[in-house]
């Protein structure tokens, strides 16, 4: 078998997780713990304006008021986080001001080669824009040039908070304001950097705008930020990948991404995430706590999030839209697949605001080993909301018996015209396809990929391309050992 | 010349019961073998038995293919050393489709015979041409595998699979059931097509009508577990005049 067998090797030979690699760059660190200062410190090293230091230490201390609100109503379990045990900044301490690729650190590129993420050939190949996030700072951006003279900006958050302030300032916060909840408000009083893209009116993005993240440094928590406005009648993609190296220790990940989609705009953003995921025993891994929403505020605007999580240690995660245009859409396609001893809570939100909304949730959810896989969603049809419609879909497949697979939609509607369609499937991978597929010449671990990919498909086929492939890679990656 | 598949005393249970008592069979290469028999007499649980099915366990006997212990291999191991069996129910593998199906699982065996593995161009030329032979229409290709497809069309999704996965023995688990007379004649071109000195076959069917257009070497009759008469192509033609309950007797 191609892809998989090929991919099972470079695993092996990387000891079983392919990501699990650390990369010796000398971090500048701030203190362990957090504290006003932290908070400061973190915003100085960023020379950020005086605004954005207020609205940081704003949300800490409000952060400080919520210290018993974490929430609990998750269907995941683990031990209580000690937020003063880890350390909120870390940066490549090469502070590099890069005008090409050649001037990016050798080690971090051969970091990337590793990843498979070959950046001088992705420029000239794919097509591919990449702004990469290595730990907490951008340190490559490339096809800037391009995208500026169409007058887009793609870069970190921090450089965008130097270069157009005042759209940082009046769009953050204003999807997820500070207040949000526990992981957003920690977020807001520390995020590190994060991604910034501003698409001006008319303007379609010629190619997809694509950001890897890494974690890279021991107890680290990483709090990206991430902030996108497609102006009227534009067009973005945006794809998000994750990779990060094996360790011991849980690692915290609070992310807010922001989406502003007015009038007749469409954003899609798409994301493989595939961070360590603990061991066989469920030793380590990533905490991902993140809180991602899509405004469409304009009439005929449009926000599709598709994601593909399979790594983490815990998974929890709803990309949701507000449906505040009339004949606004949201969409959300979703294949979360746990393994051994993992947990996912993910789903989505779909608020229904205008009228003629509509909404379309696709979510698969595989489960193996002893892992746990939980669709949490809600649609909510408001007053104003008249012809608006939904459709949700949502199948489970289990694979072995100790695993477990839940379903818990929400559904709200206040208005009689508002249509709302739910579905829900569980099924497991049955003896006869497995041995149709062996009698065939494949082995059962290249079986299972297959049938799991087949039962993705209409996930998997809503992400770009060059996303496309290695999102199956990982498929069959993250199941190894489910079987036999 | 030795055979290709030998089956000596072979008995085998399934949930405890023993199906299988005692079946011996030898088929050369270059051969077609015909094995009729009632419901029940084991038909299919010997093909179940020949690809390595879980759940049926051998508990005598043994099964050399090109002189190397079958039953020791792991299913996917037969199929790499070209042992195919045509399902009596195909399959459906949903989100799948039937040209990712086969080029993995070509792939797969090419893989396992040392050979290199097509790419996709290759792999597409190779499936357009088996199906332009077999006479079947391209857009089969795009759909999942056995979604949805009619009794007809599975069997002959068979016969391209075999077709294009050339394998050295193949066993056809009544793949003329169900079949109207168009789709029997398909599904019989392309087994004939595969006839070949060094490929030999075995069709398990319950019905003569089959052999009208599949000629085979030799015919069998299985009845109890066991094979209880063996003659050429007349013998199926008798079976269908006398019925199968005389040979039951014969085996009890």
């Amino acid at each position: 078998m191609a892809v998989t067998a090929r991919t099972r090797e470079q695993v092996k030979a990387l000891d079983k997780y392919k990501y699990g690699f650390v990369t010796d760059i000398e971090m500048e660190t701030a203190p362990k713990g957090l504290n006003e200062d932290i908070v400061r410190f973190i915003s100085a090293k960023k020379d950020e304006p005086a605004w954005m230091l207020e609205w940081r230490l704003k949300s800490f201390r409000r952060w400080l008021t919520m210290s018993k609100s974490e929430p609990k109503w998750a269907k995941v379990s683990y031990p209580p986080i000690d937020f003063q045990d880890a350390y909120y900044y870390a940066a490549p301490k090469k502070k590099p001001t890069l005008k090409s690729l050649d001037e990016v650190d050798p080690e971090l590129l051969e970091t990337y080669k590793k990843l498979g993420i070959p950046l001088a050939e992705q420029e000239h190949l794919a097509g591919v824009a990449v702004d990469a996030v290595f730990d907490s700072v951008s340190v490559a951006t490339t096809y800037k040039g391009k995208l500026e003279k169409m007058g887009i900006i793609f870069c970190s958050i921090s450089e965008a908070m130097q270069k157009c302030p005042e759209t940082v300032k009046q769009y953050l916060g204003t999807v997820v304001p500070y207040t949000d909840n526990f992981y957003a408000t920690l977020n807001s009083a520390v995020f590190s950097d994060g991604s910034f893209v501003y698409v001006p009116k008319g303007v379609r993005c010629p190619m997809e705008l694509s950001t890897y993240f890494r974690i890279n440094a021991s107890e680290t928590g990483q709090f990206e930020r991430t902030l996108i406005i497609a102006d009227a009648g534009s067009y973005v993609s945006y794809l998000e990948g994750c990779t990060a190296p094996m360790r011991d220790e849980n690692q915290l990940h609070a992310a807010v991404v922001e989406l502003v989609a007015p009038d007749d705009a469409e954003i899609k953003y798409s994301t493989v995430q595939n961070w360590y995921p603990g061991d066989e025993h469920g030793k380590g891994g990533i905490y991902n706590f993140v809180t991602k929403r899509g405004a469409c505020r304009g009439r005929n605007s449009k926000i599709s999030w598709t994601q593909v999580e399979t790594g983490s240690a815990i998974t929890w995660k709803y990309p949701s839209c507000i449906l505040q245009g009339d004949n606004s859409q949201g969409e959300f396609y979703s294949v979360a697949i746990t393994n051994h001893y993992q947990q996912a809570d993910t789903g989505t939100k779909m608020l229904h605001l205008g009228r003629n909304t509509r909404s379309r949730i696709i979510s698969k959810g595989i489960s193996a080993g002893h892992a746990s896989n939980t669709y949490r969603g809600l649609v909510r049809m408001g007053p104003r909301a008249g012809g608006a419609r939904n459709y949700t879909q949502c199948d489970s497949l289990l694979i072995g018996d100790k695993c477990g697979a839940h379903t818990v939609p929400y559904i709200e509607s206040k208005n009689r015209t508002a249509r709302i369609e739910h579905e829900a499937t569980t099924s497991k991978i049955s003896e006869d396809q497995l041995f149709y597929c062996r009698q065939r010449g494949l082995s059962e671990e290249d079986a299972v990929s297959l049938i799991v990919n087949g039962f993705c498909r209409e996930v998997l086929q809503e992400l770009p391309m060059e996303f496309a492939v290695e999102a199956q890679k990982l498929v069959a990656i993250s199941l190894e050992g489910s079987v036999g | 010349m030795t055979a290709m598949l030998e089956i000596k005393d072979l008995h085998a249970t399934v949930d405890g019961k023993e199906i299988l008592r005692g079946l011996s069979l030898s088929i050369k290469a270059g051969e077609v073998h015909a094995i009729m028999g009632p419901n029940g007499s084991g038909k299919s649980t010997l093909s179940y038995v020949l690809a390595g099915r879980e759940g049926y366990e051998v508990t005598k006997g043994e099964v050399l293919y090109q002189g190397k212990n079958l039953l020791a291999m792991e299913p996917e191991e037969r199929a790499a050393q070209g042992v195919f069996l045509a399902f009596q129910y195909p399959v459906e593998i949903p989100g799948v489709s039937n040209t990712t199906f086969l080029k993995h699982a070509l792939n797969a065996v090419r893989q396992h015979r040392g050979e290199s593995e097509l790419d996709a161009m290759q792999f597409l030329k190779l499936l357009r041409e088996t199906m332009k032979r077999l006479g079947m229409a391209e857009d089969m290709l795009k759909r999942n595998v056995n979604v949805g497809f009619s009794g007809g069309e599975k069997k002959r999704n068979e016969i391209l699979q075999m077709a294009v996965l050339k394998p050295t023995f193949a066993v056809l688990d009544e793949t003329d059931s169900g079949l109207d007379i168009d789709a029997l004649k398909v599904v019989a071109d392309g087994v004939n097509a595969l006839r070949a000195p060094d490929r030999a076959m075995l069709l398990i069917t319950h019905y003569q009508r089959l052999l009208d257009y599949i000629v085979p070497d030799r015919v069998h009759v299985l009845a109890k577990g066991r094979i209880v008469r063996s003659g050429d192509k007349s013998l199926a033609l008798e079976l269908e005049q006398r019925g199968y309950a005389e040979f039951a007797k014969e085996a009890a």
